[in-house]
């Protein structure tokens, strides 16, 4: 019996142990990224490395603002184009499809998700590319090679459908059929329920679902790395190349350790991620658990 | 029972799943009365309700035989039109669902969908309904407010006068005042009996006592099938059916 | 009237469009894959290792990385489960009555599964750097598992909450202490481990960015764990940026069997999923 209890105790303690480690990594990694950039913000403080334009590692001079600006551009894009398709897309499988619909839309938004990000980029440079240059551009600027934050948008947009739409369908599910019925029953149609109860509600989730995928935008490297062209200045039109953080990180560590403060540039290029992407995450997990918890009572 | 039915269900069957919840159900309901159906729970009252406004179109796997009259016009008829159909009918669901909105644009909701857009109509309308529903005093001066401040018995009256607003001929009323206090079920009771004036009120309780209350007809529901349809008083004192004299008495419940 | 029948009308017309691009796309990028690989696949690509260097070699195929990505994404799989059972038994059978600190650590398990990959990429390098490690499989194992804990954590809690209060209350009420119920509850939960497995496996075999500084890259089959290992997708990756028209080639039918073997993943954890629930229902 004692040696029962005993091993109860150990036991316990030991998973308390694992559970403290991997919760604790999300301030370790903070810490470790930090630590590391120390060098360069000694050198240049916050607000150069984030405002100054010039990259120029050779020389010293890392301005982030074109990596800033690419990750921005990218990342609006795709939201703009992923968030009202995901959102008519959710309201069409909750609120119209019928149940046989139904069934065969769920795995394949499923199977979207497990594609991995490298085959997102080979679709992208396969087929976005050629579509931009060849289709798009022409009507918009003289020339384009089509490799742009455009097309790094779309590419994430497609990424981040999965996600977008599976948040907003819980959250859909969520709202109770009476409050539905109730604006049915005063003779609404269904539209008319959709945009002026069921959305007014859901708009919390809708929300927390675009923080939380802008967040996963913001973060996504490969697949962007392969289509938006790899260019360090400010791009200022949705045809010009951009240079993504990420993409930024993911390119250049080879010559990690071969270059004076590049080692510490990159790893302040996977902080301000980590800060800027932790925040949002935090954000929009309130937000999610608030909307579950005020559901539940 | 001399005058024309207002509803008027002839043959419905209602399948869900492979369940039969209702087997042919004949029934006329009066019209500017209070019918109340009576059950043990499970029986297939709330369907009964729900089928009278077409509420189950947006369940799947919902089957539905037959046909439902209102004002002689078959709602399950292929060209009926659902919206309408639901217009002429107020729902006042068990727990009180206030839309997110205020007050008064809980009250203006209706009305506003079906085309009305001048301030001074809305103004009017939205004071004539809490009036109605013995709102008004309690919340003329918030009428901004979020409509879930309010408590929840106040909600189930805004809900009412909600339903009221958009000039419904019936109300449904599908166990009410379940979720409500002693002093809100009195009031929504009252209000259930003085609205008959002008209104065909069909209610679902499974209070013997609240439908001895209000009611001028009862119809007593029994494993998916209408057991006994009469006015109040015979149907409670005197039933026909044995099935009734055993609910009547507490034996099935 | 007429005015609300027809917006009704628009906007179920643009829904309906609408959801059709986003779950066609899913064919769209397929089909591309499939499409452009399908062309150079042989049997050579999934018997050999890449002849004369895997930029410009024009020879062989990518078995290296077929490899190597098996054994990153399995030992990461592996060493993830070892941290992640533990901690969902904890959270779960452990915590009671502290509802605040559980949902804590559940929401912090969110907020790492959402932590991109490359940050835990260029994290695992810091460890590796500070430990002495070269880019090597081992390096790969390393940020993997990290990547992959937070995605079977929040898998195994999920399934742990389908488990009813009253098997646990049971096997309590018998005497059992807290390790043996926790016994009972993996017992139940054992098809549920192995979707969280499916889901951790497909996962870490089509990420990059968590490899990329760690697990270096070889044209040949690692024999040990300090050996530089290749895989897929960073063999995708590199071979698509060759100027040789075979590599690229290599590329697109890596791309192909990469695609085939996540699909297959993620249909058998649906599969996995469906029965499990419907055990539970």
């Amino acid at each position: 019996m004692n040696f029962r209890l005993l091993k109860d105790k150990i036991l316990s303690k030991l998973m308390l142990v694992f559970t403290l480690a991997s919760v604790s990594l999300l301030v370790i990694i903070g810490i470790g990224l930090y630590y590391k950039s120390i060098p360069i913000i000694h050198r240049l403080s916050w607000g150069e490395l984030i405002t100054s334009s010039i990259w120029k590692p050779l020389k010293g001079l890392f301005g982030f603002f074109p990596f800033i600006m690419g990750t921005l551009w990218v990342t609006a894009i795709a939201i703009i184009i992923a968030l009202p398709l995901c959102l008519l897309t959710a309201l069409y499988i909750v609120e119209y499809a019928p149940v046989r619909v139904k069934r065969i839309l769920t795995p394949f938004v499923n199977l979207l998700s497990g594609i991995p990000p490298v085959i997102f980029g080979v679709w992208g440079v396969l087929f976005i590319i050629p579509l931009i240059q060849i289709y798009i551009a022409p009507h918009f600027v003289e020339f384009s090679t089509g490799y742009s934050v455009l097309a790094g948008g779309i590419v994430l947009a497609v990424m981040i459908f999965p996600l977008i739409v599976s948040i907003i369908s819980e959250v859909l599910r969520t709202i109770p059929q009476e409050l539905k019925d109730a604006s049915l029953s005063l003779g609404a149609t269904k539209w008319e329920t959709i945009k002026k109860v069921i959305l007014r509600k859901a708009l919390p989730g809708i929300i927390a679902a675009a923080v939380l995928a802008i967040s996963r935008a913001f973060g996504e490297t490969i697949a962007v790395l392969m289509v938006c062209g790899n260019n360090a200045v400010v791009p200022h039109s949705v045809f010009d190349p951009g240079y993504p953080l990420p993409a930024l990180i993911a390119n250049n560590y080879g010559e990690m350790l071969s270059i004076p403060l590049y080692d510490s540039a990159l790893m302040f290029a996977a902080l301000l991620l980590f800060i800027i992407i932790l925040l949002f995450n935090i954000i929009s997990r309130v937000i999610l658990a608030r909307l579950e918890r005020k559901l539940a009572a | 029972m001399t005058q024309t039915p207002h509803i008027s269900v002839q043959h419905l069957n209602v399948h869900i799943g492979a369940q039969h919840i209702l087997k042919d159900i004949n029934i006329n309901i009066p019209d500017k009365k209070v019918t109340s159906i009576i059950g043990p729970s499970g029986c297939g009252k709330t369907t009964l309700l729900k089928s009278f406004n077409r509420l189950w179109d947006n369940t799947a796997d919902v089957k539905i035989t037959g046909k439902v009259l209102v004002d002689n016009e078959d709602i399950y008829a292929p060209n009926a039109e659902v919206t309408h159909i639901r217009k002429k009918m107020g729902l006042l669901s068990q727990r009180p669902y206030p839309l997110p909105m205020s007050i008064y644009d809980n009250v203006a909701y209706g009305p506003r969908i079906h085309g009305i857009r001048k301030k001074q109509v809305l103004d009017e309308l939205v004071e004539e309904q809490l009036k109605a529903t013995g709102l008004w005093n309690e919340v003329k001066d918030r009428l901004n407010a979020s409509a879930t401040r309010l408590s929840i018995g106040q909600q189930q009256r805004l809900c009412l006068a909600r339903g009221l607003a958009v000039g419904p001929e019936i109300i449904l009323g599908d166990e009410s005042t379940s979720a409500l206090d002693p002093v809100s079920t009195a009031i929504i009771e009252d209000l259930f009996i003085s609205l008959k004036e002008k209104y065909s009120i069909v209610l679902v309780t499974h209070i013997l006592r609240q439908a001895r209350r209000v009611s001028d007809y009862i119809i007593f529901v029994y494993m998916g099938k209408i057991i006994e349809f009469g006015p109040t008083e015979e149907v409670l004192l005197n039933p026909k059916e044995e099935l009734t004299k055993e609910y009547v008495k507490g034996y099935i419940s | 009237m007429k005015g609300r029948k027809l917006e009704e009308l628009f906007f179920r017309v643009l829904m309906v469009l609408a959801t059709i691009l986003v779950a066609g796309s899913f064919f769209l990028i397929v089909g591309t894959v499939f499409f452009k690989g399908f062309h150079y696949m042989n049997l050579d690509m999934i018997t050999k290792t890449p002849g004369g260097g895997f930029y410009i070699g024009k020879e062989g195929g990518v078995l290296n990385a077929i490899v190597g990505s098996f054994y990153v994404a399995g030992g990461a799989t592996i060493l993830g489960l070892l941290v992640s059972i533990p901690v969902a038994i904890f959270i779960n059978l452990y915590m009671d009555g502290k509802r605040f600190l559980s949902n804590t650590i559940r929401m912090a398990f969110d907020v790492l599964f959402g932590i991109p990959s490359i940050v835990y990429g260029a994290f695992g390098f810091l460890i590796m750097v500070y430990f002495g490690i070269r880019a090597s499989l081992l390096g790969g194992i390393i940020a993997v598992t990290l990547l992959v804990i937070p995605i079977l954590v929040r898998t195994l809690d999920e399934v742990i909450r389908t488990v009813p209060f009253e098997l646990r209350d049971a096997a309590l009420s018998l005497g059992s202490t807290r390790w043996e119920t926790a016994k009972v509850v993996l017992r139940q939960i054992r098809p549920g481990i192995f979707t969280a497995i499916l889901l951790s496996f497909g996962r870490a075999i089509g990420d990059v960015a968590s490899v990329l500084f760690t697990a270096g890259f070889s044209d040949n089959v690692p024999t040990s764990l300090h050996e530089p290992a290749a895989t897929l997708p960073l063999a995708i990756f590199f071979q698509l940026g060759s100027p040789v028209e075979e590599v690229q080639g290599r590329g697109y039918a890596s791309a192909l069997i990469l695609t085939i073997i996540v699909l297959i993943i993620t249909i058998l954890s649906d599969i996995l999923i469906k029965k499990f629930s419907k055990h539970k229902i």
